[in-house]
């Protein structure tokens, strides 16, 4: 009996193996095939040469940054102040943070075009750099149901309200309270956090693409109409930052603090 | 929750009483750029456009767009969304219970149950155009396995009827995220499964095909149907990965929403805004569906 | 005497390299009630679990009623069991929790309800059919386990410490519920427990295990007031242990704290110049001479404690101290720290360790 289910739970793993890691060898098989006849790296020097995979590429990083900046800055002091002081918002606050995966990403831009127009109070379609704005809050947006997430369970694990009112007794202001006591304790939350959005961020497409920013995600389509093996060099460097991404977090939940006052 | 229960400490500042009438309102400045920006950003641009699918171009109220989309080339791409998001949550949420079940209860080596689970951290977010390159040079015309099958087994699946660019090579890719997100969420509830629930029933005098069937189903089926629909909306509201990959000639909802919004290929821009409200309360629906099964589920396996 | 209903056999257990049960043997008469009592780690949950067929013997054989069970699985061998953490199918309600077994069995439904109606009196649960076990205290998920398990009328009882997840007032009913239903019954029964007076108070009898051996089974008089080991001794109840010295092995004189104490017949092997560890349980002890008790040894009494009926009071004795317990009598004062005492005991209650 015991043998059997060991069967049929190799059996399941190895084709479910096969399945995941045959495109990554074959993607990667072929992103070495650019020169005739033997495997060389060629299209990723020409990926790395491309000016526009280095626009493209450093346009989505700067985004990425401040995608998480803003992503940080709302989450942080509203987590925290949900925990201390409004826990009766809880619900409230869960239920926002769950609307972007209700919401599809292209639905929400969508709003923004009609609602962000040329000729609307908020103007941010009127120049290029209200469109990076309007593009780092979309992304924000985005990444909101994982930030928060992040954040919370963090902020669960070191019962901030002790650490506040222990603060507090020393006579530490509100400002010194979250900067000195609850980021250095969440920091760890917060980076989790911040690198799920980098890798949400990065190569995004559909956001990037209508509202027309030079994004790493439209260059990649663009790519993909017109080469042949760039695209595969290029899948193949998205996973690697992808699964950067996801061992950072991974590296970092170990440094998090385990033991909570209260079970929970 | 755990905050619900803690005893309500008296404010430690010995500042006089008719402050703390002040505090309300400071309460509430706290979360207020929260609100706001959520507002601003997420709930009235939705609701913007959900308005708008309910007016015509004079802006009257009507129900005309929403008539309209039961014009056969919409109906047609709510039909084949919906196909294959079913196709490809279902095939990716009873792939991914099996294997999390063979990870976690079939005795394999515990290393690769922490492996397994980290790549499905990584491939549930591998979405989009990358994984639609892979795909390509996997199992494209020249993909490498497409080759590698006609070559040496002499099975051609292009002359097959196989296409990557087809219904089932779309959700073929599809599974490459949709397993690995059913294998992070079904995780937790195959963990709930107590192996004394197996040697109880054991000793009772089932066997292990009755076990599964009164006990490990039951328990699982509330947390396997919420992920389900889950993975459902997930492939519903996907755009880049079918887009990378068929370009714009594929008819689903996404893609006919994505060539509105660049050129309002319907002549009707009220027309979009119902296209998207369609979305928004299809992946609604499967997200509360979500919640309710969810909800089921941790009720037993506290 | 009847042949015995269950019959451990010569059983080994190894996993990997480590063996965990060595050579554990043992006869279970038909509506005996068996524990095991040992400390953690020491195999009790492993012998369990090869007669329930979790887990094949590395050698030995098990039988039960005449039949070599060794090799059957699980679901053929009809015992019932009850876990540590109650193990209700949480999917279930109830009485289709007790109804389990005799579903898969594949008993007619009539049939089946009213067994499960009279499984739900004997455990005195009887309006809670309908409920799902997260509606349950414990204490009442525990009760439903026992009905669950014993609803098909297993030949065999199997508790692997049911009670160690409640707390200590239903963990002494219950354990007193478990004992008259077993009895009304007559099911034979292992109960697996590392508490002692658990097992002392319910058993037919005990066997105290240790380091995957049973170091003694007997009767709990037997394992309390007879033990044979040194481990059993420390292991079940209290023990007053004093160092003395073998001075004359023939008649049997020890001398403790330079003081002489007549052991006759109890040293066997021991000689003379020996060092011996004597142990004596507190009720064995009395302050001042007492008739009955033929020996005695002088100390100063260093802790009195009142704890109403009772007066435990340690008495010094050399380097050694002796507890024992005094009943409170209101016409007495109670000793004072710091006086001349006398203890007495009866040296056929003077235990020998070795
Ligand atoms: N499957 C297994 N593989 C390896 N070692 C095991 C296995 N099961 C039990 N052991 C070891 O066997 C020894 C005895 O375990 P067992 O569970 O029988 O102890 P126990 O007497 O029931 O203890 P407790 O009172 O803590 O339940 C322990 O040292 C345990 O680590
Ligand atoms: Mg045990």
């Amino acid at each position: 009996m015991k043998q059997g289910s060991r069967f049929w739970a190799w059996l399941v793993f190895g084709v479910g193996t096969t399945y995941f890691i045959l495109p990554l060898l074959a993607t990667f098989e072929f992103s070495l095939r650019k020169r005739r006849g033997e495997y060389s790296f060629d299209a990723y020097r020409s990926v790395f040469e491309d000016p526009n995979f280095q626009t493209t590429f450093t346009y989505s990083v700067v985004v990425a940054i401040f995608t998480i900046l803003l992503g940080v800055l709302l989450v942080v002091p509203t987590a925290y102040w949900i925990r201390l002081r409004l826990p009766n918002l809880r619900p409230v606050v869960e239920f926002i943070t769950l609307l972007p995966l209700v919401i599809p990403a292209i639905v929400i831009v969508f709003g923004y075009i009609r609602m962000f127009g040329s000729n609307s109070t908020l103007p941010f379609l009127a120049t290029a750099r209200g469109t990076d704005v309007l593009l780092v809050i979309g992304y924000a947006v985005l990444a909101l149901p994982y930030m928060y997430r992040a954040v919370d369970t963090g902020l669960r694990t070191i019962d901030v309200r002790t650490l506040t009112e222990a603060a507090q007794i020393l006579g530490a202001g509100w400002t010194t309270i979250i900067a000195r006591i609850i980021l250095p304790n969440v920091l760890i939350a917060v980076l989790s956090g911040a690198f799920l959005s980098f890798a949400i961020v990065i190569g995004e497409f559909t956001m990037a693409s209508l509202l027309n920013r030079p994004a790493f995600g439209p260059y990649l389509q663009n790519i993909g109409a017109n080469s042949a093996y760039e695209p595969s060099a290029l899948a193949i460097i998205s996973f690697a930052i992808t699964w950067g991404c996801m061992s950072l977090i991974q590296i970092l939940s170990r440094f998090a603090p385990k033991s909570a006052n209260r079970p929970n | 929750m755990a905050d619900s229960t803690m005893p309500q400490t008296a404010s430690v500042s010995p500042r006089a009483p008719e402050i703390s009438r002040l505090r309300l309102p400071l309460h509430w400045l706290g979360v207020a750029p929260f609100f706001v920006f959520a507002l601003l950003f997420l709930i009235l641009p939705t609701v913007g456009l959900i308005a708008g699918a309910f007016k015509n171009a004079a802006g009257d109220y009507t129900f005309e767009n929403i008539i309209a989309l039961s014009q056969p080339k919409l109906a047609a791409a709510y039909l084949v969304s919906i196909q294959i998001s079913v196709v490809s949550a279902v095939l990716g949420a009873l792939i991914g219970l099996a294997m999390a079940v063979a990870v976690v209860r079939g005795g394999l080596p515990s290393w690769l149950r922490s492996a397994t689970l980290t790549f499905s951290g990584v491939a549930s977010n591998f979405a989009g155009v990358p994984l639609a390159f892979s795909f390509i040079a996997t199992l494209g015309r020249l993909g490498v396995a497409t080759i590698l099958l006609r070559d040496i087994f002499g099975i051609n699946i292009y002359s097959l009827g196989f296409s990557i660019f087809s219904f089932w090579g779309l959700v073929l890719t599809y599974l490459y995220f949709q397993i690995p997100l059913m294998i992070v969420i079904i995780t937790p509830a195959v963990d709930g499964l107590k192996k004394e629930w197996g040697e109880a029933a054991a000793t009772l005098g089932a066997t292990n095909w009755q076990y599964w069937r009164m006990v490990v189903i039951p328990v699982l089926w509330p947390s396997f149907l919420g992920t389900t629909v889950l993975l459902f909306a997930n492939a519903f509201g996907a755009v880049a990965t079918a887009y990378a990959l068929t370009g714009p000639s594929l008819n689903i909802v996404p893609i006919q929403l994505f060539a509105q919004i660049r050129g309002d290929v319907l002549y009707n821009p009220n027309l979009g805004y119902a296209l998207a409200l369609g979305m928004i309360v299809i992946t609604g629906l499967a997200n509360l569906f979500y919640i309710l099964f969810q909800r089921r589920a941790e009720r037993w396996l506290k | 005497m009847a042949d015995p209903f269950l019959s451990i056999q010569h059983v080994r257990k190894s996993f990997g390299a480590t063996t965990v049960v060595e050579d554990f043997s043992l006869d279970v008469e038909p509506g005996e009630f068996v524990s095991f009592l040992g400390p953690s780690g020491c195999g009790k949950t492993t012998v369990l679990r090869m007669v329930a067929g979790f887990e094949e013997p590395s050698a030995g054989k098990i039988v039960v009623a005449g039949k070599d069970i060794t090799r059957l699985k699980p679901n053929q061998r009809n015992v019932g069991m009850v876990f540590q953490a109650y193990a209700l199918f949480p999917n279930l309600t109830v009485a289709q929790n007790i109804a389990f077994g005799l579903k898969v069995a594949g008993m007619p439904k009539a049939d089946a309800d009213r067994r499960v109606a009279e499984m739900l009196d004997i455990i005195k649960l009887p309006q809670m059919g309908d409920r799902y076990p997260y509606q349950l205290s414990g204490g009442q998920q525990q009760r439903i386990a026992l009905a669950r398990a014993i609803a098909p009328k297993p030949k065999l009882l199997l508790l692997d410490e049911p009670l160690s997840a409640l707390d200590a007032k239903v963990r002494v009913s219950l354990r007193e519920e478990i004992r008259s239903i077993q009895k009304k019954l007559g099911i034979t029964t292992i109960f697996v427990t590392h508490d002692q007076e658990e097992a002392l108070s319910i058993s037919d009898r005990i066997a105290v295990m240790y380091g995957g051996k049973a170091e003694q089974v007997g009767t709990p008089f037997e394992i309390y007031n007879r033990p044979a080991t040194k481990f059993v001794a420390n292991f079940v109840g209290t023990l007053n242990v004093l160092e003395g010295t073998v001075t004359d092995a023939a008649s049997g004189m020890v001398r403790v704290n330079s003081q002489e104490v007549a052991l006759k017949g109890k040293l066997n092997g021991s000689k003379s110049g020996d060092t011996l560890s004597l142990a004596l349980r507190p009720e064995a002890i009395s302050l001042g001479r007492q008739p009955g008790r033929d020996s005695s040894l002088a100390g100063e009494i260093s802790e009195v404690h009142f704890l109403g009926s009772v007066i435990r009071v340690r008495v010094g004795i050399g380097g050694s101290t002796v507890s024992l317990d005094t009943f409170n009598s209101p016409a007495t004062p109670p000793p004072a720290v710091g006086e001349k005492a006398e203890i007495s005991f009866a040296s056929s209650d003077m235990l020998v360790l070795h």
